[in-house]
C-alpha cells in the first residue's frame, strides 16, 4: 500500500473533523466528577467533567491538548457516551478497547463514529492516544461510584 | 584526511535499509545513534573468541578480556582528556545512571539542610529527578537557572543563583532539547569559587564535538555509549580523583571490596569501588571500538559536519511558513538537534506522517517537561544529526513535512 493510502486510512476525514471541531468542549460547572488524564509518555492531557442522574451520565464536558488521534478519540467518545448508564458505557469501552487491540476482529456497530478510528490498531504506538479518553472516563465513573469527586489518571 | 560522508556510510550496515519501500532517513540520533560494523564486529569477536569474566580468572580468556575491558577505560578517559584515566571512569548502565551515582555517593553524604542544588532550566529529567529525590531525602533545596526565550541561560540568574548555600551545580553541556551549548566553563569557575561541586551532563556534547574535563573543570561528567557509535547498555561517570575518593560506594556487592567479614568490609579503590558485580564487558570493549572510530573521524571534523548540516536545517526550516524553530538559530552556538513545531500539527501527528516517508524523528515532550512547559509548547518535533546524515536527508524531512499538509491542511483547531 503505497504511504498516502496508509494515511488516508489513519487519518480518515471523520477523524480530523472531530479534532477540527470537538464536540461536547463546554465546561461544565458544579460537576459531580472530574477525571484528569494524562499520558507522560507523550504529553496528551484530557479533562472532563461528568455529571450524572443516578446511573445515567446526563452530561460530559471535554477539553485536552495532544494529538489528533487522541483528541478526536475524546470528542468522539463524548457524543456516544452522553445520556448512556454506566453499564451501556462499560460494554461500549470494552467494545472500543478490542478494536484497538485486535485490528482484524469485526468491528461492533454501536460504536458510532469512533469507528473511523478502526484504523488506528495498526498503529501499536498511537493505540494508548486513542484510549487515554476511555481510560479517563472509566476513572471517572469509579470514583463517582466511590462517591468521591476528583480524580487524576496517568496512563503508563 | 578528508571528510568523506559516503565512505562513512559504507561502515553502518542499517543504512543501507528501506523503510515502506524507501531509503531510511534517521534523523533521531539524539535518541540514540547507529552502529558502524567495526563495533558490531568487535561486539561479536568478543563472544566468539575470549568472553570470560573480568579481573578475577587467571586464564587466558580471562586475561584478554580484562585487558580488553580496561584499556576501553583509558580510551574514555583519553577520550575527554581525563589526568588519570584508569581511575577517573567509572562504567556504568547510562548517563542517567551516571548521574544518580553522583545525587546518591555524593549528595547522601555531603548535602545538609539548607543546601542548594543549582541545576537549569533546560535539564533532562536525568538530571533533574535525582536531585529532587536526593534533596528530599538530605533537606537540600533545589533551584534553577532561568533561561532566556533562544533557550540560552541568563548570565545575571547564574550569577544570582550561585551562592554560599549552593553545593552542587548540574548542568548540561548541550541541550537534548534546544541543542544550547552552555558555558560550562565560566559556569565551574562561579561555582568552584562558591565551593560546589560541578556536575556536567555530557550525553549530547561528548559524542558530538571535542570536550576536555580539564579544560572545563568539571568535577563530573556523564555520558553514554549508546549515544556515540557504541551499543546501549553503558555508561560513563568521570570523577576527578579527588572527587570520587571523597565519596562512599553506590552499590555494594563483588568487585567493588577489599576484605569482607559478616561484620563489615573494606571497599576497593578507584575505579572498582563503584563497579560491583559483573559489568557489561561485551558493550564496553565495543565501546572502545566506538571511541575508536570517532578519534579516526576526529571530533573537530565530526563537529565541523554537524554544523554545516545543521546550519541547512535551520535555514530550510525557518524558510518554510509555519515553522516555528526553538533554541539558538546559529548552528555553531548549538548542537545538532533541531527542535521545531509546524503549525498547529501536533508533532505526534507529524512524526507519523514522516514516518510513513521513512523519515525518522522525535515527537513529544523528550524528557524535558518543565521545559516544555516554559517554551510553551505540548510537545515539539526533534531532528537531530551525525556524522553519518546528508544535507539530501534534510530535504527528505522539508519534503515530509510538506506532506502534512495534504491531509492537516485545512485542519484548523477550534480554540486549540
Amino acid at each position: 500500500m503505497s504511504s498516502e493510502l496508509e494515511l488516508d486510512e489513519l487519518y480518515r476525514e471523520l477523524i480530523l473533523d472531530h479534532y477540527k471541531n470537538p464536540r461536547h468542549r463546554e465546561r461544565i460547572e458544579h460537576a459531580d466528577v472530574t477525571a484528569e488524564g494524562f499520558n507522560p509518555v507523550c504529553g496528551d492531557e484530557i479533562e472532563m467533567e461528568l455529571d450524572f442522574d443516578g446511573e445515567r451520565l446526563q452530561a460530559i464536558g471535554v477539553r485536552g491538548r495532544g494529538c489528533s488521534i487522541s483528541q478526536a478519540s475524546a470528542s468522539m467518545m463524548s457524543e456516544l457516551v452522553e445520556g448512556k448508564t454506566i453499564g451501556e458505557i462499560r460494554h461500549l469501552s470494552e467494545e472500543f478497547k478490542q478494536m484497538m487491540t485486535e485490528p482484524e476482529s469485526a468491528v461492533p456497530e454501536d460504536l458510532g463514529d469512533l469507528e473511523a478510528l478502526q484504523g488506528v490498531a495498526k498503529f501499536a504506538v498511537r493505540v494508548k492516544c486513542a484510549t487515554l479518553a476511555w481510560h479517563t472516563l472509566g476513572e471517572g465513573i469509579e470514583q463517582h461510584q466511590k462517591g468521591d469527586g476528583a480524580v487524576r489518571v496517568e496512563e503508563m | 584526511m578528508t571528510y568523506d560522508v559516503e565512505q562513512i556510510r559504507r561502515d553502518f550496515p542499517i543504512l543501507e535499509r528501506k523503510v515502506r519501500g524507501r531509503p531510511l532517513v534517521y534523523l533521531d540520533n539524539a535518541a540514540t545513534t547507529q552502529k558502524p560494523r567495526q563495533v558490531i564486529d568487535a561486539l561479536v569477536h568478543y563472544y566468539e573468541h575470549y568472553n570470560a569474566n573480568i579481573h578475577r580468572g587467571l586464564h587466558t580468556l580471562a586475561e584478554e578480556a580484562t585487558a580488553a575491558y580496561e584499556g576501553a577505560r583509558v580510551k574514555a578517559g583519553r577520550f575527554i582528556n581525563a589526568a588519570a584515566p584508569e581511575q577517573e571512569i567509572i562504567f556504568t548502565r547510562n548517563t542517567t545512571e551516571s548521574l544518580n551515582l553522583v545525587a546518591n555517593a555524593w549528595g547522601r553524604k555531603f548535602l545538609e539542610p539548607g543546601d542548594e542544588i543549582l541545576f537549569t532550566a533546560m535539564e533532562h529529567h536525568s538530571n533533574l529527578v535525582p536531585w529532587q529525590m536526593i534533596a528530599l531525602e538530605t533537606g537540600a533545596k533545589v533551584r534553577y537557572i532561568e533561561i532566556d526565550d533562544d533557550g540560552r541561560l541568563i548570565g545575571d540568574d547564574v550569577r544570582a543563583k550561585i551562592n554560599e548555600r549552593t553545593k552542587v551545580v548540574a548542568i548540561t553541556q548541550m541541550s537534548n532539547v534546544l541543542g544550547t551549548i552552555n558555558p560550562v566553563r565560566e559556569i565551574a569557575e562561579l561555582a568552584h569559587r562558591a565551593g560546589a561541586i560541578v556536575v556536567v551532563d555530557g550525553a549530547q556534547s561528548v559524542p558530538h564535538m571535542p570536550v576536555d574535563v580539564r579544560e572545563l573543570g568539571c568535577d563530573f561528567l556523564a555520558f553514554s555509549s549508546h549515544k556515540m557509535l557504541g551499543p546501549t547498555g553503558v555508561g560513563v561517570l568521570y570523577g576527578t580523583r579527588e572527587a570520587l575518593d571523597a565519596m562512599d560506594p553506590f552499590l555494594g556487592g563483588g568487585e567493588m571490596i577489599k576484605r569482607v567479614t559478616y561484620e563489615r568490609s573494606t571497599y576497593a579503590d578507584l575505579p572498582n569501588k563503584f563497579e560491583a558485580g559483573t559489568p557489561n564487558i561485551a558493550d564496553v570493549i565495543a565501546f572502545g571500538a566506538a571511541i575508536d572510530y570517532l578519534e579516526a573521524l576526529g571530533m573537530e571534523a565530526v563537529r565541523e559536519h554537524e554544523i554545516a548540516i545543521t546550519q541547512y536545517a535551520i535555514d530550510r526550516l525557518s524558510a518554510m511558513d509555519g515553522v516555528k524553530v526553538y533554541g539558538p538559530r546559529e548552528a555553531a552556538d548549538k548542537g545538532g538537534a533541531v527542535t521545531f513545531n509546524y503549525r498547529d500539527i501536533h508533532p505526534h501527528d507529524l512524526s507519523q506522517v514522516l514516518d510513513q516517508y521513512a523519515v525518522a524523528i522525535r515527537a513529544g515532550h523528550h524528557c524535558a517537561q518543565p521545559l516544555m512547559r516554559r517554551l510553551d509548547a505540548v510537545a515539539t518535533a526533534r531532528a537531530s544529526f551525525y556524522l553519518y546524515n546528508r544535507h539530501d536527508e534534510v530535504d527528505a524531512l522539508i519534503e515530509g513535512i510538506r506532506a502534512s499538509d495534504r491531509i492537516f491542511g485545512n485542519v484548523v483547531r477550534a480554540g486549540a
